[in-house]
């Protein structure tokens, strides 16, 4: 297989993604693209496909509440086991935390926000960085020192730390875990976009068009934009696993995405307790949830990068 | 090699700048801390003696200022929960995480290394293939799930190792005695923290290692030490391996960064009192701070890092010893 | 009296795609070397003489095979020798000098610690003897004041400057076949012809024998005793030097000569038409047909086999040229 190196003009860049994701339908890694499918689909389609609600608990059978408390009726039944322990049921097949809740459901629902988070915050870094790392390659010069040192000193704090920091002045919820996303990780982007355009600036293709006197603002769009979506992409999935990361991580600490939403980090924060008991399951599903979703990241972004971009391949 | 140092040395004060500023910048534009602090329902008079206490009152450029001012003298601030100054309690943690940082690195050097030279020198077949499974899941297992994972294993179900805390071992400026005592003191209650930070580090280092010796392998001057009909162990750590650990030095540098990350999260899961356990219990109790003051230390921590790499780069490649 | 090497119908064969797709790098390549001499392996890029001279000290890539042939250095068979062995022959008894000297010197050691290498290895030389054997080698290849030169390290030496190193490291272990594959092409015009002096000075001190492989006919005109053309990964002709440039027997040889530029001459330079074989498509036939001016049917469909013509001469062709060509 061929990289592909003589780069292309384009005049859509949907079309050149679609046609680029046509070609790369060849060896295509099939068990991440599974992975990452089902879990994408079961993001998608949770309010249909959970058994039970995602923040109530479970209305508990007769059965159920003698043989936990003795009597004929309860609130709910917390703790329940999977379905291939003592006291486990099929109807809740991976048992119940410590509200009662439906821990299936739950991690079904997790999968909507891990996924949203990730996808959004990363994306969201990635127009960021793109764009400043574009600019600072290409129009070099005072443009690419601040806009570099800026960036070299941004990559230096660590994320979750950063994270941390970030979170202590907005507080937990959702769209600020996205914000915050977004403001630790364009960087990473930018470092990386302004090398691939360094190299393409230089290109024959590139001088042509400003010796004919293009306007910079057109040679960018036309021309650099179009060929650093190959780097651009690579990051972008690679950067998911570690947004999920990030994502989980927060929340296990308590400043992510708050209770009673069913953040997979959240929810092995909240179970912390039930290892010392011995309900090792509790805390053991979301994280297997967290790795699933990372690794078939990982797994295809790496598969990307060797597809893709040699200038990335030794990273 | 002068020029090249005073040139890391001017960049790092560069950078450790624009990375205040920034941290400066961002707490102001992103939220009020005062906020967050007085959430618990408060009244605007204890508002207004926060912003007076944390000196949020003043107009931004003087609050720069003096914030700039404050830390060139090396005030980051006072914790508003231990009445103490931050670079006290910062110190005080440090060596904890220094031991379970050292500990975590030769784990994952020792894991990961071998590995990826090992996948490096027999490309393709399944040992490498092995090894980039290893390294893959290594980065893919967030740290606190290894944490949970080690201590239902280790701790609950054998119960063979610690789960909390970091033993009695304690590292005190004032007494020699306890210097070098400390490190390898308690090393039961290290055993699974330090596990649990470097094998998402190994991953890492089995991927440097790997790309770098092939790259090496892969180079002119090997081959021409091969035709040369050097027996093949001395090509592979004579020459190969000496070529790549510069490469793989550096990066292994650039990754504490990462481990810094991870090694928050182990601290909470282990109870382990080190800097990111300080930075979680600050967060929890609202201590903002002290927050603050955590992050700036650690951002300088990594620049000094950086050029400690830096310095140690220009002494073992002759190419930058040699120089100007 | 056996020569000092013989390579006899050597193939080597590179099988990819799960064997559906063969390239023929290599395919029954024939040549003998006495002690003393130096023979020209002459061919365009792709056309196997890397690839045979990596055979001989057996540094094939992994995807290479060899499928058949046979290497005798002094009569031993070079192609069953274990790794082990045959580490004792590459640098101790064939050296080889590569194409790039400024990727080919390893940056952390100094140039004492690369030249002597081999001879530490292959002539058990310690100390004070080897220290004197350094110099002695940087000294035959006109490395000034050797004993400053030996801290240094490459990157502080010009091209030529490492590409003489390079020559110094050749001779270290005292071989007695030197493969030079392009030493010069990577230097600059001015040095190259310091370089080969210098080369044919070392052989006439030593009595190394030399295999150079070039793609430039000037240079085996000033160095070499006898050549072999190569296309396709076939030696096509070979002959001794002067009978190659006045008499050339093959078309391709012939092509070559009439692109080479003539001094003084204000005739249009001749290109050979079309483009060298895809190596692993090759055309039936004797592969050079498509851009033979002399081609008749019979070689569009028959291989040419390799003809003696007696005294090591060699050529394969259906219409070997006849006529003498004035250089």
């Amino acid at each position: 297989m061929a990289t592909v190196t003589a780069p292309r003009r384009s005049t859509v860049l949907v079309a050149r993604v679609a046609r680029r994701s046509l070609w790369l339908t060849r060896e295509l890694p099939v068990i991440p693209l599974l992975v990452l499918a089902v879990l994408t689909f079961v993001a998608i389609f949770a309010p249909v496909l959970a058994p039970h609600s995602k923040l109530d608990p479970v209305k508990p059978t007769k059965e159920q509440c003698m043989a936990r408390y003795d009597m004929a009726n309860c609130p709910y039944v917390d703790n329940l086991p999977p379905f291939w322990l003592p006291h486990g049921s099929w109807n809740l097949p991976l048992g119940t935390d410590y509200l009662g809740r439906d821990m299936l459901s739950r991690l079904m629902y997790g999968a909507r926000i891990s996924l949203v988070v990730a996808l959004v915050g990363t994306l969201a870094a990635g127009v960021i960085g793109t764009w400043l790392g574009v600019l600072a390659g290409y129009l070099g010069g005072w443009w690419d020192q601040i806009i570099m040192r800026v960036t070299d000193a941004w990559l230096t704090l660590p994320s979750l730390v950063f994270a941390i920091l970030l979170s202590s002045v907005r507080g937990p919820g959702l769209w600020n875990v996205v914000l915050i996303l977004t403001l630790v990780f364009w960087s990473r982007y930018a470092r990386i976009v302004r090398g691939g355009v360094l190299g393409l600036r230089e290109q024959d293709f590139v001088k042509l068009a400003e010796i004919n006197g293009v306007t910079k603002r057109r040679i960018i769009w036309r021309h650099i934009i179009p060929n650093v979506m190959n780097t651009v992409m690579v990051v972008f999935s690679l950067q998911i696993g570690v947004a999920v990361i990030i994502e989980a991580s927060l929340s296990f600490l308590g400043v992510g995405v708050p209770p009673p939403e069913p953040s997979w980090g959240l929810m092995m924060a909240q179970e912390r307790e039930s290892l010392m008991e011995g309900r090792w399951w509790l805390a053991v599903f979301p994280g297997f949830c967290i790795t699933l979703l990372v690794l078939s990241a990982n797994m295809l972004g790496d598969w990307l990068r060797v597809r893709l971009d040699p200038q990335l391949r030794n990273r | 090699m002068r020029t090249f140092l005073l040139t890391r040395a001017l960049y790092s004060v560069i950078t450790l700048w624009l990375l205040t500023s920034i941290v400066f910048g961002l707490v102001r534009l992103t939220g009020d801390p005062v906020k967050m602090k007085a959430e618990a329902g408060a009244d605007e008079a204890y508002m207004a003696q926060l912003r007076r206490d944390w000196g949020l009152d003043q107009p931004l450029y003087r609050q720069y200022i003096s914030f700039l001012a404050n830390l060139v003298q090396g005030d980051f601030g006072h914790s508003f929960t231990k009445s103490l100054a931050v670079r006290t309690i910062y110190f005080e943690r440090l060596p904890n995480s220094l031991k379970l940082g050292l500990a975590a690195f030769t784990i994952s050097m020792l894991l990961g290394v071998p590995l990826g030279m090992l996948s490096a020198l027999k490309p393709n077949t399944w040992l490498d293939s092995f090894g980039k499974m290893f390294a893959l899941l290594g980065l893919s297992m967030p740290g606190f799930f290894i944490g949970l994972v080690l201590v239902i294993i280790f701790g609950v179900e054998l119960g063979w190792l610690p789960v909390l805390g970091k033993g009695n071992s304690a590292f005190v400026g004032g007494d020699p005695s306890t210097w070098v005592a400390f490190w390898f003191q308690d090393w039961q209650y290290l055993a699974m923290p330090a596990f649990a930070l470097g094998w998402f580090f190994s991953g890492a280092m089995l991927r440097i290692t790997r790309s770098s010796m092939l790259e090496v392998i892969g180079s002119d001057y090997i081959k021409l030490v091969r035709l040369k009909g050097i027996p093949e162990w001395v090509v592979t750590v004579k020459h190969a391996l000496k070529n790549s650990l510069i490469p793989i030095l550096t990066l292994a540098g650039l990754n504490l960064l990462v481990m810094v990350n991870v090694a928050v999260v182990v601290e909470v899961v282990f109870n382990w009192p080190g800097v990111g356990q300080l930075l979680y219990d600050a967060l929890v109790n609202r201590d903002f701070p002290m927050v603050q003051g955590v992050v700036l230390m650690s951002g300088l921590m990594i620049v000094v890092l950086n050029f400690v790499i830096d310095v140690m780069y220009a002494y073992t490649d002759p190419r930058i010893r040699l120089s100007k | 009296m056996p020569p000092l090497l013989q390579v006899q119908d050597l193939k080597i064969y590179y099988f990819g795609f799960r064997g559906t797709r063969v390239v023929k790098a290599v395919d029954g390549v024939s040549f003998s070397l006495e002690a003393g001499e130096t023979i020209g392996l002459v061919g365009e890029s792709g056309s196997g003489k890397t690839t045979t001279c990596h055979a001989i000290v057996r540094v094939l890539p992994p995807g290479a095979s060899i499928v058949g042939g046979s290497v005798l250095l002094e009569g031993e068979e070079l192609l069953e020798k274990s790794p082990r062995e045959i580490r004792a022959v590459r640098g101790r008894r064939i050296a080889t000098i590569i194409q790039d000297p400024m990727s080919s010197l390893d940056p952390l050691f100094t140039i004492y610690d690369q030249v002597s290498e081999p001879a530490y290895y292959h002539r058990a030389l310690r100390g004070r003897r080897l220290l004197q054997r350094v110099q002695e080698l940087l000294t035959a290849v006109r490395i000034p004041s050797p004993e400053a030169r030996m801290r240094e390290f490459p990157h502080q030496m010009s091209g030529g400057m490492r590409q003489r190193i390079v020559g110094a490291i050749a001779q270290a272990g005292g071989p007695q076949i030197i493969i030079a594959d392009e030493p010069t092409t990577n230097l600059d015009v001015t040095i190259q012809l310091q370089y080969l002096n210098l080369l044919k000075d070392l052989q006439r001190a030593s009595g190394v024998a030399l295999i150079f492989v070039t793609h430039n006919l000037g240079i085996v005109a000033k160095m070499c005793d006898k050549v072999a053309v190569m296309y396709a990964g076939k030696i096509v002709e070979q002959q001794p030097v002067r009978d190659l440039f006045y008499t050339p027997k093959h078309p391709y040889t012939r092509a070559l000569l009439d692109s080479m530029p003539k001094l003084g001459s204000k005739e249009p330079l001749y290109a050979i038409p079309g483009q060298p074989p895809d190596p692993s498509a090759l055309p039936p036939g004797c592969s050079f047909h498509p851009r033979c001016a002399h081609a008749v049917e019979r070689c569009w469909t028959e291989e040419p086999g390799e003809q003696h013509l007696g005294d090591g001469r060699t050529v394969r062709c259906w219409l070997p040229l006849q006529e003498a060509k004035h250089a």
